[in-house]
């Protein structure tokens, strides 16, 4: 449904360590991206929270692409983004979106539809 | 405002006039006075279906075309491909302008169940993708159409509400003539009250049914600082997009012509001064079923055709071919003129649309084919079972629109019969006119009789008479009104006056003829009495003088032999019997 997974790894200019790629050479099993728009305290937070839900719960099997849209506004139509922060589930399929800074983990785990490893 | 105190700036013509962006739409500008606000928001609220987005995307695609100012549509609800394909019904290409980098478009999305919401976010997104496609285009206009669509999309409220004024703040700032389409609510102008956001200009849309035709309105809610047309207007979709029909602002300033034209036919010329009508005026011909209205209509539009002209004849009654077969009955070839492309026959039922689409459809097609004459038959059917007032402001907007194109126009109305009812059914209609013709059925001696008068004319001298018409192989004329001591006789009355007038005459110029030939006679007669008189008298004349001229010679006989005598007797000579004896005496 979605034409944009080819996305360039270009692309990721983000305010923070850029692609935190697990040791998995391939397709990681959970690609996910998140949508910021310059540093902000928001976007910092964002992406805290996402990276300790990630490395909680999905560790070693996740990939995270951060896109400042204030450097590449052009990206921010192809998965329509409207607010910042967005997180976007790349795969697995169906695309997800959590707006938001991502406080709330148990909120982020219902819309990435993860199970709590706990 | 400010810098209106300044010098150098109240020299200009309207210092304090608010800038305006024209927006392209027929009577949008003219009732708003030049357009929307520029540089400000501009909020357009209806129910659905009610012309928002069309509106909307008028005013960016005329902008783009016609004002070299490119524009952002971002659109909530329909995607690129539907927008396109809906400018395309109005003859704009849509892709073209978008590669032209005239327009850019930008679909934005939510699907509520794609969405979660943790924590704290705002609507930068929106803000940058906006801004991205400004800069890519130089934008001047943004179309947000139904930004209101992200209440449904967004659960929090209070975010979208806080972020909504900070973007209308922010095309402020940015400077772009923005219009904002949102959908008509139960109490408020706005389902969200998006009017409370956008103070600077509000225009309400309505699409309203009566009698079973739709009929949409426009009107100016609020325009601050400005003057702005107040009433609700009626406007249009149609091939050439949106027209709003401001009749309250148009001006009778359309400049009169004092040229005149043949109606076509004669007699009806004559009635008018001699000359016919004045070029540009508006002529109405009303009558009973029956009376000929329509054949005085393809007469005067024949005439204008058989000049060179151009006309232009909507038929409410007829198709196109019952038309010209109808005419030709009467000896009107309309299908050569229309075969030469001088004349157009629009043939449609009233009832396919409602009056305001009907006026529409005429503007463009007067505006298409520019013709010097239009004929409208009938415009009583254009009502139906509507009523006279919305007929009559129809039909001003169309005779103003005809008069400031300089188009001659003949508007035919049904009567009903009944001969108080004529004037009362048209007294609505009949004032925007120039001209007054009434053409009715006299009923009388078993027969009817079509009669025809002008009852006003403005501008010239005209008979007052009623005239007899009638409808020949050859056309339409008017026979000379016949005048019987203090009578107008008409039909069978007439025919039968001139028969025994005819009749009365020939006896009379018999009677002439003998009386003169008698006298001829008489003067023969006379002539012959003189000759034989003559020559009595010459007779009697030649006898006269051989008597006297005997006479003369036997005196002169008698008196030379008595000398003779007397010589040779010396005796005195004889004298006559009775003298010689006085004499002799002495």
């Amino acid at each position: 449904m979605n034409a944009r997974a080819d996305l360039p790894k270009a692309a990721v200019r983000g305010a923070k360590a850029p692609t935190l790629a697990q040791d998995k050479p391939g397709v990681a099993e959970w690609q996910l991206r998140l949508y910021v728009a310059g540093q902000t305290a928001k976007s910092s937070a964002a992406f805290d929270n996402l990276k300790r839900v990630c490395e909680t719960h999905l560790a070693g099997r996740y990939t995270i692409e951060v896109v400042d849209l204030l450097v590449n506004p052009r990206l921010a139509a192809g998965d329509q983004i409207l607010a910042v922060p967005t997180l976007v589930r790349k795969f697995p399929e169906p695309i997800r979106k959590i707006i938001g800074d991502l406080s709330n983990e148990e909120r982020v785990l219902v819309g990435l539809d993860v199970q709590p490893l706990r | 405002m400010a810098r209106t105190t300044k010098p150098a700036k109240t020299s200009a013509p309207e210092p304090t006039a608010l800038p305006k962006a024209l927006t392209g739409i027929q009577g949008l500008d003219e009732l708003t006075e030049g357009g929307l606000p520029r540089g400000r928001p501009t909020l357009i609220c209806g129910s659905a279906g009610s012309g928002k987005t069309m509106l909307a995307a008028e005013f960016l695609v005329h902008g783009a075309v016609d004002y070299g100012e490119p524009g952002v549509f971002m659109m909530f609800e329909e995607n690129a491909e539907e927008l396109a394909q809906n400018l395309r019904s109005l003859g704009v290409d849509l892709d073209r302008l978008q590669k032209q980098k005239k327009i850019a478009v930008d679909h934005v999305h939510i699907e509520r169940n794609e969405i979660q919401e943790t924590g704290e976010y705002d609507l930068e997104g929106l803000f940058i993708r906006l801004g991205h496609a400004i800069d890519t285009i130089g934008a001047k206009r943004v179309v947000l159409d139904t930004i209101e669509a992200l209440f449904s999309g967004l659960p929090n409220h209070a975010v979208l509400r806080a972020e909504l004024r900070r973007l209308f703040r922010w095309l402020k700032d940015r400077g772009v003539t923005a219009v904002i389409t949102g959908e008509r609510g139960e109490q408020s102008l706005t389902r969200y009250g998006l009017e409370e956001y956008v103070a600077d200009c509000v225009i309400l849309l309505d699409h309203r049914i009566i009698d079973q035709v739709s009929t949409r309105r426009l009107r100016v809610v609020k325009y601050r600082g400005t003057a702005h047309g107040t009433n609700e207007y009626p406007f249009l979709i149609g091939a050439h997009g949106i027209s709003v029909l401001p009749i309250t602002s148009m001006r009778l300033d359309h400049i009169a012509s004092s040229e005149r034209m043949s109606t076509g036919i004669a007699g009806l010329d004559d009635m008018l001064g001699g000359m016919g009508l004045y070029r540009g005026s508006s002529t109405l011909v009303s009558g009973a079923p029956g009376t000929g209205k329509s054949s005085v209509g393809a007469t005067f539009v024949d005439a204008a055709c058989r000049r060179g002209e151009r006309a232009l004849l909507f038929a409410y009654e007829e198709s196109s071919s019952q038309v010209l077969r109808n005419m030709a009955s009467i000896g009107l070839d309309l299908g050569q003129w229309e075969r030469r492309g001088l004349l157009r026959i629009d043939a449609s039922r009233p009832t396919l649309h409602g009056l305001e689409q009907h006026l529409v459809h005429m503007y463009d097609l007067v505006r298409d084919l520019n013709p010097s004459v239009v004929v409208v038959d009938p415009i009583s059917n254009l009502t139906m079972e509507r009523d006279d007032r919305s007929l009559k402001a129809t039909l001003m907007r169309l005779i103003d629109f005809l008069k400031q194109k300089g188009v001659t126009a003949v508007f035919t109305a049904l009567t009903s019969d009944l001969a108080n009812d004529v004037a009362d059914s048209q007294v609505g209609v009949s004032s925007l006119m120039d001209t007054w013709i009434l053409l009715s059925n006299m009923a009388g001696n078993g027969e009817r009789t079509r009669t025809l008068q002008v009852l006003k004319s403005r501008g010239m001298p005209h008979s007052h008479q009623v005239r007899e018409f009638v409808m020949g192989d050859r056309g339409i004329d008017l026979v000379d009104v016949y005048l019987a001591g203090d009578r107008v006789l008409t039909g069978t009355a007439r025919v039968s006056q001139v028969a025994q007038e005819t009749a009365a005459s020939d006896l009379r110029r018999r009677d002439h003829d003998r009386r003169l030939k008698e006298l001829a006679n008489h003067r023969k007669a006379i002539d012959a009495q003189i000759v034989a008189l003559n020559a009595q008298a010459d007779e009697r004349a030649g006898e006269v003088a051989f008597a006297i001229e005997r006479e003369c010679l036997l005196a002169d006989g008698v008196s030379t032999c008595s000398r003779a005598n007397a010589q040779s007797r010396d005796v005195p000579p004889p004298r006559p019997r009775a003298a010689p004896a006085r004499q002799g005496a002495k």
